[in-house]
This record gives structure tokens, sequence and C-alpha cells, in this order.
């Protein structure tokens, strides 16, 4: 028998499913995490989930991995010093970015700017000039660059990134300076601008170069113990990662290439999500990941999530191909706060962390979360099933009382509410920049809802978004590892061009795709696709000559034909989306501006767990009856455990529905109903919501 | 007056709305305004709306109050300056300040406004203005700097229904459109505009639909009174009654050689209500640098500054107005008597930045910051090509320049960036793809920032090399006149331009100048200034000044302002230092001053030539 491994390590817990190939039964385990090297708690998990199942390491085929090493690297300032070498005029790009202070008027003066990724005094410049089109206007100095690189060498660097201007265009500059400094920084990994992201705007190449150097060292020394030591333990199986577009990549691709897996966290939840909603029987579907601190969001259209061609973590955008996921800060442990001055009811954007947390947890947190709000009003039941962890409701009492007392909001639970009911419009806020402000409406989609706190809000993004059913995931917690087990393997070839379409024929252009469709193919094979297996998808992003923005276009290759329709569709294929997203089109010429192939490999089998029929009577689950607090009245709603219901059945709202790691809300006028294959469809009972619903399933 | 026609005359209703409800209003209108920009960034195709964000969006209530946006205009002002009816569909359109109370302040800023029907009823307006980067006119990017009138500033378009009841008015926008440089330009950033007030007017009927018109509107009376509150709560914590504070700043000159035009502002507070008075500023200029301004802009700059620090979450809004009144002479820089120009309006707005920290600073620790980075400079190239497959093809260039962020009490002033929301500089690479120009240099100047405990931030320098042979002007100011420090921080550095010819000779340009002719290989030089410096320079730790040395922000010889000894390596040597700082804190003032405005304006004027290469300004002239 073969196995897959899918393994998702997050802040907290790493989580362990282990597929059996044949029939899909499944296994999970779930362990502590180790920051300090991710990969002792990874294995330790493997080893746990295969004792449970009472399989050998060796029968373990392959390892799906998603990786936040990566980000954390990011998001806690502990990536490698970076040396930067830039055109001679240009040291200063990442000190002054785009000039851009975020906030309104007068903004300037409450903004803390961030230091630049690659530090100034790390920067050097070489003589040597590339023009516009790519040709030679000054011949690279290469006395400059080693004298340049020979004082990097003293600063005690540990990546270097090479950005030099126009490299896009051309990058025999950038080349040449990577082999001096092989040369001259023997052992310090080197990341091209022109290789890691070849377009147009020097800033955006730049620091999307140095945070890639930035990570490289971490994720290789990760990526490479990892795979050693799952090699010790007897797995002889291949080991892939999870990129931020939700595509697997090999190990080593991903180590040349970690700034395409500053999401891979996130796009493993989606690419989780689509699996479960897939059995569950819905194409379309917007997904809601809450979690502590932060909630992400995204759109998955026909079970393929939307993607964008930026990724942010906290303060660092950089241009990279990732699942379209927006984040808010708000989470179950934002902070409510009303300032004395306008009187203001605020949730966020502080969070009370993991320490010392929500005051619920008697860890020393004092101050109202998001969570404690949800103890007040009875939707975190103090007494869980599994008593992993008592919740202190007095506590969380004591807490929101301070913004009952400071508002005129007249109650405890009157100021728990309206906690709630903020955060849910913040994380509404969020649902709609991925679907309205995208031209789609949310009510032609259904809402998946994970991570930890997310099925407690899910039923009331549900109400406020029109987006149903609310799919509840079985074990919502390790959704992220069904997504690493569950995608598939994906390489992308980039070209920018920036050509008019006068510039451009059909003929030219089915040259560039079928290059690049060749280069995608090969890495694929490279990695033991078989070419037959390989699906090749074509886009471009486009745009009115003088526009600034590209949108992205799905290309039909077989459009090329000869007779010059392959750019006559793209044409009219762009002004469709232009019109739906800004509802006019112009007579302007259009503009091409990168070119993309992917290569994706075939998406594994993975047989869904079916759950036993039941009668629909949810009783049988019930635990015991409690107080919640909902539309300013105290009512009486069933708790129920997860595990013991059955197909079929249906819960009614109020209800609470429990298990190891999720609490599901379900509020009065809903209902859930158990989908065979272990999800939750909450929808409203009354009034029914005619025609949307049903289109959606299929 | 605008005659509104609503099919429902019912009055809105008074309810009351929770806390809760109010938040949830404006936060909803806050994203709307973000996806009004969106829309417009993501469609425009003038670099100066889609790479650099000049313009502008507003929502309104019913009676054309500002509940969200960030510049404001004075919609009341557009419909008392309106003439005819105006109906649901209509969209309306101008360019003209003197029509609309200066709602908006040059010909180059087109707004557009739109009345957002709710089943039959008005309840709000959305706007937005953008910088159109040529609406024609004797010189490219429409901004003489010599000009008098703005009948030489092109295309001025009174009030008037773009879109009637839905239908685009098509002759009146071809014969607008006839006038300007870069109609394709023109007709995709109005387009954008247009699409981004619908978006906003949709937005504000969902949210009707969601909680009722009489909860939408009572929810956005609960707001302005909450700004109403917060801000009566501050003046009287603030300002102390009776007492009037005073400061002046300066544009250096108006681009026809008089100056400096003295700009002076002062606030006294009577009971709940402040006046904000701009009595003994400078008359109106003979160039185009007149600053006409709203006096609703006024109290919306002044609002900003006050509310910004207290709850950076708040969606300020018009409703303090009434606690602040706002005195602007007549025939001033501030109000000239049509038909002054106006074009080069930018670096009044800019120093109203500085006027208002000079002045409240005095009483606010919080706010008070060295002067800043005060105007937006503007450069522009444009010409035919002379050869090539585009030879003969126009091209034209309008591009914002950025410089240095004041000392503030936070911390040093960024280098080289905006202090303008959510502007961004053009990519070198970009400004390569589309121009016959290279950009030989893009960096940050060596010790322009002001010496501070908070340092200044410092100047940009652009190099353009121009390969096309073609005419470039520049809009700017602070060649004169230094951005000011405070309190003990010294001012910064002046800005400087120059040519580099391809002849080999060399040539100082003055900060506004137009149909300045170059030739390919000839070579720019723009340098914007500093930002003044924040507290006593003395007072920064050396080791942060040798990190800024190693980083070349601030030069060996440069350390010394802040009383460090070190080497070019940014060695600091400590006894030196200290005997250095010991001398340079002998003879000051205890405490420091408040401002330091650098040498007297006659010293300026005495060394004008020596110092800066240009001529002394002749003193402004009353006409």
């Amino acid at each position: 028998m073969t196995y897959r491994l899918g393994v998702d390590v997050g802040g907290t817990f790493t989580d362990i499913l282990l597929i059996d190939e044949e029939t899909g039964e499944t296994h999970r385990a779930k362990t502590s995490s180790t920051p300090e090297d991710q990969s002792v708690g990874v294995l330790r998990g493997i080893e746990r989930a295969c004792a449970a199942a009472g399989v050998t390491m060796d029968e373990i085929s392959e390892v799906f991995h998603g990786t936040t090493v990566a980000t954390n690297a990011i998001l806690e300032g502990k990536g490698a010093r970076v040396g930067l070498v830039t055109t001679d005029g240009f040291r200063q790009v990442l000190q002054i970015a785009r000039s851009f202070v975020p906030g309104g008027l007068a903004g300037w003066i409450i903004w803390p700017k961030p230091e630049p990724l690659a530090a100034l005094e790390d920067t050097v410049e070489v003589v040597g000039r590339i023009g516009a089109d790519g040709s030679v206007v000054t011949e690279l100095d290469e006395d400059d660059v080693r004298r340049k690189l020979g004082v990097l060498a003293t600063q005690g660097i540990e990546a270097l990134s090479i950005s030099l201007i126009n490299a896009y265009a051309n990058p025999d500059h950038e080349r040449r300076v990577g082999e001096i400094a092989a040369e001259l920084l023997p052992g310090i990994a080197v990341s091209l601008s022109s290789s890691v992201l070849p377009e147009l705007r020097e800033y955006e190449r730049t620091i999307t170069t140095v945070a890639n150097a930035a990570v490289q060292p971490q994720v290789k020394k990760y990526v490479a113990n990892l795979e050693s030591q799952l090699v010790d333990a007897g797995v002889d199986g291949k080991l892939c990662i999870l990129r931020s577009d939700g595509g697997l990549v090999s190990a080593g691709v991903a180590s040349d290439n970690p700034v395409n897996l500053l999401l891979s966290g996130p796009a493993g939840g989606v690419t989780g999500a689509t699996w479960v909603a897939e059995q569950a029987g819905f194409r379309d579907f917007l997904t809601f990941d809450m979690g502590g601190t932060s909630t992400d969001v995204a759109l998955v259209q026909d079970l393929t999530p939307r993607v964008g061609r930026e990724t942010t973590v906290g303060d660092l955008k950089v241009r990279a191909t990732s699942v379209d996921v927006r984040t808010v800060g708000a989470g179950g442990g934002s902070i409510a706060h009303v300032p004395e001055l306008t009187q203001a009811l605020r949730v966020g954007p502080q969070s009370a962390g993991a320490s010392p947390g929500p005051a619920a947890y008697a860890a020393g947190g004092t101050e109202p979360t998001v969570t404690d709000a949800n103890v007040v009003l009875g939707y975190l039941p103090t007494d869980l099933a599994g008593g992993e962890i008592t919740l202190d409701r007095e506590a969380a009492r004591a807490a929101v009382k301070s913004i009952a007392d400071a508002t005129a909001l007249g109650s405890v639970e009157a100021a728990a509410a309206g906690m709630i009911d903020i955060v849910n419009e913040n994380m509404f806020g969020a649902l709609r920049l991925v679907s309205v402000q995208q031209g789609f409406d949310p009510r032609d989609f259904a809402l998946v809802a994970f991570g930890g706190a997310g099925p407690l809000h899910a039923n009331a993004l549900g109400r406020l978004t029109g987006a149903w059913p609310v799919i509840i995931p079985p074990s919502p917690g390790v959704l992220c590892a069904y997504g690493d087990a569950t995608t598939n393997l994906r390489d992308e070839s980039v070209r920018t061009l920036v050509r008019r379409f006068d510039e451009l024929s059909d003929d030219s252009l089915l040259e560039i795709l079928q290059e690049l469709g060749a280069a995608s193919r090969e890495t694929l094979a490279k990695e033991g696709v078989a070419e037959a297996d390989q699906r090749l998808v074509y886009s471009a992003d486009l745009r009115y000559h003088g526009q600034g923005f590209e949108i992205p276009v799905t290309i039909d290759i077989d459009s090329f034909d000869g007779s010059g329709a392959g750019i006559a569709a793209l044409r009219a294929a762009f002004d469709v989306e232009h019109e739906r997203l800004f509802s006019f089109v112009l007579d302007n010429e259009h503009e091409l501006v990168t070119v993309r192939a992917t290569a994706n490999g075939p998406r594994p089998e993975v047989a869904a767990p079916v759950l036993e029929d039941g009668d629909g009577d949810p009783a049988a689950a019930l635990v015991e009856r409690s107080a919640v607090w909902v539309e300013g009245a105290e009512v009486e709603a069933g708790i129920y455990d997860r595990a013991r219901l059955r197909a079929g059945d249906v819960v009614a709202g109020p209800a609470i529905v429990t298990e190891m790691d999720s609490t599901t809300l379900v509020l009065p006028g809903h209902a859930a109903t158990v989908h065979p294959s272990g999800s939750l469809l909450i929808r409203p009972t009354d009034p029914p919501t005619p025609g949307h619903d049903d289109r959606k399933e299929n | 007056m605008a005659r509104l026609i609503e099919t429902n005359t019912e009055p809105m209703r008074s309810v009351d709305v929770d806390v809760v409800t109010l938040d949830l209003v404006e936060n909803a209108l806050r994203n709307a305004r973000y996806e009004m920009d969106e829309v417009l960034f993501r469609t425009a195709l003038s670099p100066g709306i889609r790479e650099q964000h000049d313009e502008f969006p507003l929502i309104a209530n019913h009676e054309g109050k500002m509940m969200v946006g960030q510049f404001g205009l004075s919609i009341p002002d557009f419909l008392d300056n309106f003439d005819g009816t105006i109906e649901e569909g209509d969209v309306l359109l101008t360019s003209d300040p003197y029509s609309c109370g200066a709602a908006i302040s040059h010909a180059n800023d087109w707004l557009v406004v739109i009345p957002i029907f709710f089943e039959g009823r008005i309840v709000g307006w959305s706007a937005m203005f953008g910088h159109m980067s040529d609406v024609g006119g004797k010189s490219p990017a429409s901004m003489p700097t010599d000009a008098r009138t703005i009948f030489e500033e092109g295309v001025v378009i009174p009030p008037f229904r773009l879109y009637k009841a839905g239908v685009l008015d098509d002759d009146a926008l071809r014969i607008i459109l006839n006038q300007v440089r870069k109609p394709d330009w023109n007709r995709a950033d109005l387009n954008g505009i247009v699409a981004a007030c619908r978006t906003a007017a949709r937005r504000v009927q969902e949210l009707c639909a969601r909680f009722g018109v009489d909860t939408y509107n009572s929810a956005l009376d609960a707001l302005l009174e909450r700004n109403y509150r917060a801000m009566k709560v501050l003046l009287a914590m603030v300002f102390e009654e009776g007492r009037t504070l005073e400061f002046t700043d300066y544009i250096c000159d108006d681009g026809l050689g008089y100056g400096p035009y003295e700009l002076k502002l002062s606030l006294t507070r009577t009971g709940d209500k402040v006046l904000l008075d701009f009595t003994g500023s400078s008359p109106q200029a003979q160039g185009p640098i007149n600053y006409y301004i709203n006096e609703n802009l006024v109290r919306m700059f002044f609002g900003i500054y006050m509310i910004t620090v207290a709850d950076p979450q708040i969606l300020w809004n018009d409703g303090f107005y009434p606690l602040v009144d706002v005195e602007i002479p007549d025939d001033s820089f501030w109000k000239p008597t049509y038909p002054a120009a106006l074009n080069a309006r930018n670096h009044g707005i800019g120093r109203v930045f500085d006027l208002f920290g000079g002045l409240l600073g005095q009483t606010n620790p919080d706010l008070l910051n060295a002067a800043g980075f005060s105007s937006s400079p503007h450069f522009m190239y444009s010409g035919n090509y002379g050869e090539g497959d585009r030879k003969g093809e126009w091209f034209q260039l309008y591009s914002i320049g950025f410089g240095g962020i004041p000392g503030r009490p936070i911390g040093d002033g960024p280098d080289g960036h905006s202090l303008w929301p959510s502007f961004v500089n053009i990519p070198c690479e970009y400004l390569e793809s589309y121009y016959p120009l290279r950009v030989e240099r893009w960096e940050t100047v060596t010790d322009t920032g002001g010496a501070g405990l908070h340092r200044g931030g410092n100047a940009v320098e652009v190099a353009y090399r121009f390969l096309e042979a073609g005419t470039i002007a520049i809009h700017d100011d602070r060649w004169l006149t230094y951005p000011w420090g405070v309190n003990g921080g010294e001012p910064g550095a002046r800005s400087r331009k120059w040519l580099d010819r391809a002849d080999g000779t060399s040539e100082v340009l003055g900060s506004k100048v137009h149909d300045v002719p170059v030739q390919p290989g000839d070579l720019l030089h723009f340098v914007t200034w500093g930002g003044g410096g924040w507290g006593d320079p003395l007072a920064r730790d050396p080791e942060l000044v040798s990190l800024e040395v190693r980083r070349g922000l601030v030069s060996a010889e440069g350390s010394r302002r802040y009383g460090v000894v070190c080497d070019e390596a940014g060695t600091v040597d400590a006894d030196a230092t200290t005997a250095l700082r010991e001398e340079l804190g002998r003879d000051r003032p205890s405490p420091l001053p408040t401002f330091d405005m650098g040498p007297s304006l006659e010293t300026i004027l005495e060394k004008s030539l020596e110092e800066t290469g240009l001529p002394a300004p002749r003193p402004p002239i009353v006409r």
C-alpha cells in the first residue's frame, strides 16, 4: 500500500494528514510546532500519524508540505542580512521606494517608516547601463564590480541580491555580476532580479529580489534538513512544497525561488477549502479563514482560486504570483477599545496575540477581545467536550464590561454583541474586496469557513454577504494539510514584453507561448510528471496602452490558428473583463505586458470520507442545552458533538456544534445540514433564499 | 442655485442609531472611498493620475456635507453656483475655480459631481477631481509659469451636465477635448472618474437598502455630530481663550520675478469657536501662483491636523465646520480676483501644511513638525520624436517629484517621500520605456535634511538625460527661503535645478520656468528640498549619526552639525565629539528657539545671486 502525507506547519500546531492513496482513508495527527526547527515537529507528527494508522514510513510515497518558514522570516524580521547591487545612481532604490506614505492628509505625521529589507550600508552601485530597449548604453565596469563586491564581502552579508536598471530587458550585466560574486563571495546565495522577476518597475523588482534573498538561506536549510531527516526516518518518497499560488513544486525549485512561498500557508487553506467544497458539490465559493490575529479571505471560481500578481506579508509587498488572499488584521484576539475623544467603538487593529491572549484564557490578559465577546454571549462553551482549554467566563465578562461602561450600550451582552457585529463588518469588508470589488456578486458563491474562529462567525458572514450555503469543513483546523495533499504539481514560465497589439502578430506571440510552455513542460517532466498527464494553461496581463495596471486574461491557444484570430480573441476577452470590472471600455490600443504559461500536473485522487446515514434528527449528538445571547435576547441553544452527527442530520439554530479544534455557531432562523462528506452546510430556513442557492449546486 | 428634481419629496426622518450601526456605516463609507481610488488608478491613462495618483475623492450626505474624502471640495458652493436643474442620472463636470467657489483651484483639475438617488430622493453626492496632464493653452501641460490670466491656462469648463439623465453630451465633450493636446488621456481619465463616482453611488444605495434611508441618513448626522463634539473638546483643550497665535511663511517667487510672497495665518479661540484669519497675507500675485482657497477647505485642513492625532481611525467629516470661522481678505493671494492666473497654486497648497504645522504646533507638541516638503514640484518634458519609427509623434510628460519629510515628534523624517496621501513616484523604467529620456541618477542628497535630534528627510536628485529635442518646464519653490527647523532643529537645504548642456556649458534654471528648449544629450539635475530638523541636533545619538554616515545620508563633514566628529567610514572620535558638542552648545540660548527659519530675509535676498545663482526677486506689487 502507498500513502501520501499532507503536512501543514502553523504557528502553534503542526497538522499531519495521512491518506491511503487507494481507499482515501485518512489519519490525522496534531503536534506542537517547533519554531526553532520546524522539521522536528514535522517528523514527530509523521511518526505519530504512522503509528496510529499502523503504517510504516517506507509506505509513504509523497510528502506534500505547506510551510511558513519564509513567511515567518519576514514577519519576525529574521531574514538573512542581504547585500544589494544596484546600478550607478540608484543605490537608494529601497530607501526612496515609491515615495509612498500611507494614511490620509497628515498621515505622514504618524507614520513610522520601516527600514529597507536590504540595509543602505549593505547596498552598492556599479557602473554599467542597459537601456529600456535592452541595448547596452555603458559597458559593465568589472573592476568597479569587483571593488564594490569586495566592500560587501567585509560587511558580513548572508545573501546577495542583484537588481540593475532595465535588467528585465537584458539580463547580461546581472548575470556577469552574479558570476563575479560567485568568485568573490563563495557560499553566498545570489538572487538575480532578471530571474526572480523579469518585469518592468525597478522598485518592485528589486524588493522582490531582495525578499527572495532574505528568506532563501532559511528556506534552503529547512528544506534540506527536512529532506535528510525524512530519508533517515525511512521515508523515500518525494518532498514537494506548496507555493503561494496553490501549486506544488519540488523541494529544489522551492529553495531556488522562496519568494514564491510567502503565502504557502494561506494557499494551503484555500486549496483545502477547494477540495472540501468539491466534495460537498460546490464549485464557486469564498473562503474565510479566521484565526487569532488575522483573517484571510479569497475567491474561488469553478474550483480555481483567483490568483493575483502581488503578495503582501506584513509591511512587505512583493510581486509574486499568489492565490489572491486578502488579509485583515482582525481575529479572535482583536482588542476592542473606545477612544475618549470620539466615543466610537473600535475593534482592533491591536491584538492580544497568543500571549497574554484573551481575558477568558486566564493567562494574564485583561483587555476585551473578540473571543471574550464570544464567551460572554455563550457561543464558546466554557466546558468544552475535549476540555483542553477551559475558559474563564467571569474574566471575559469583566473585560467586556469596560466597553459597556465606556459606551451607551446598556449591558455587557450588548457590548459583546456590538464587538461581534463590528468585527464581522471588518471581515465583510475583506470579503467584498475579493468579490464585489472584482465585479463578482457574493450571492452567486458559497462560503467556506475555517481556521480556529471562522466557524463561529461564518453564519453571520453568510447573512452579510448572502453567500449560501456556509460550508464548515470537517476538522476545520487541519484543512491546510488537506490542501497540501490534494493539489497538483505546477510550474510557471513568464516573460515581460510590453508590446502594443499592432507590434504583435499571432505567429510571433504563438512562438513565445510555445517556448514558455515547453520550458514549463520540461520542468514538470523533470519532476516526474509524464507529458501526457500535464495540462498547460496560458495567460496574459493586458491593458490599454498607457494604463498603469494590467488585467490578467486567459489565452485560448487553439484560437492561434494562423488566421489572426488569436490576438483578436485576446482583445475581446480583455474588453469584457474591463467592462465587468470598471463598467466601461476605451477605444485605445491594447497592450500586452506579460505572458505566462503554467504547466499543471494531475490532481491526485483522494477519496472523501463518507458519513453513516442518519435519520435527519441530530438528537443523538445533543450534549446539553445552554443559554446564548442572540439578537438582543437570551435564548436556549442546543450544544451538539460534531463527532456524533450523521449524514442528513439537520441542526436547527440557535445551536452550537463543538469538535476538538473548532466551534460552529448556527444562528436562529438557520439550520446546518450534515453532508455525507462531513461538511456542515448552513442555510437560512425562513425565508428561503430563492434561486441563488440552487444554481450553485451541481 | 441648482434646482433639484426629486420624484419623492417625503422628508427624511430622524431616527435613533446605535453606536454599532454608526461604526458599520462609517466603515462602509471608508471602504467606498478607497474603492473610488482603485477604480480610477486602474483605468487612468495619464501618468499623473495612473502612476502618481493626483486625484481626490469625496462622498457627501444629501446636503453636500463631506462624509469621507481626503481633500474636500465644497459641493454646497458648487450647487450654489450651478444654474440649472439636477436630476437622477446626471453627471456634472467643471474645471472653472471661479464658477464653483474654488471647489477646485486650477483649470487642470476636472471635477465630477453626481447626485446619488435612492427611491426618488437625493441621499448623497459623490465627487472626484483629477489633475489632467494637459488642458490646452499656450504651453504643454497647461501650466505656463508666466501666465497673468486664466485665459492663458487652457480650456476652462463651466459647470454643466456631462450626462443628462444618463445620456452623455457628446458634442460638449468633443468641443472640450478638441482643446487639449492628449485627448485620449483626458477621455480615459474622465471615464475613470465618472466610473469611480458611480461606484460610490452604488455603495451608498446599497447602504440605504441595507439599513433604510432614515437610519442611513441619521447615521450620517450622528457621524457629523461625533466630529463636532470631538472638535469642540479638542479646541477647548488645546487653545487658550482669547490668545492669538500667528505664523508666517513664504512662497519664494511668482514665476514673473516678484517675491517673496508673505503668507500669514492667525488663530484665536473665543468660546466654542476659533477664527482662522489670513489677513496680512500678500495681495494677489502677478504670476500664476495664487491659491484661490475655499473656506471649507481651510476648515478641513485645520480639522485633519487636529483630529488625526486624537483618533487615527476616525473618518473626519464636515461636522465640525460650524466651530471654525474663516477670514480670507479679497484680492489677496488666497482670494484673487477673476481672471487672475491660478495654474501654479500647488506651492500654496503645499505651504498650507507648513502654515498649519507652524501655527498649531505652538501649543501642541504632538503636532509640532518642522517644515516639510510642502509643495509638489512638477517636471514636464514634451516634443516630437525626431527620427525612428515614431518620427513626428508627440510625446508629453507631466510628473511630480518628492523630497524630505520633516523631522517629527515620533522620529526622523523619511528621505525622498511624499507629504501627499497616496502619491507615488513614476518608476524610472516606466519613464524610459515611454519617453525619450534616460534617468542617470535617482537618489536622495546627502546632508540636505535639517539637523536635529530627529533629522529632516533628505531631498531627492533626479538627473534626466534627454534623448530627443523638446522643451521642459519646472514648477518648484523653496529655492530662496528655507524649510525651517523646530525646537532647536536646523533648516533643511533649499531646492536647485541646473542643466548640463551636451555642448559642455551649464546653466542654473529658475524654480518656475517653461518652454526651456533642450537638445539630445542635455542633462537636467532636478534637486528638491530637504525637511527641517526637529529638536536639538547635539542630543542625537552619535552612533546613529555614524550609521547614517555609513549609509551616505549624512557626510563626515555634515556630522559636525550634530557635534559629532567621525571619519568617512563613520568611526566616531568620542573625545573630539564631546569637545565639539561642548563648544557648539556653549553660547546657545536656552531654551532653544521654537523656530529656526535660517538667515533673515534681508540676508537671504542679498545673497541670492551668490548662493543660488539666481537674482533676488523684486518685491511684489499691488495691481
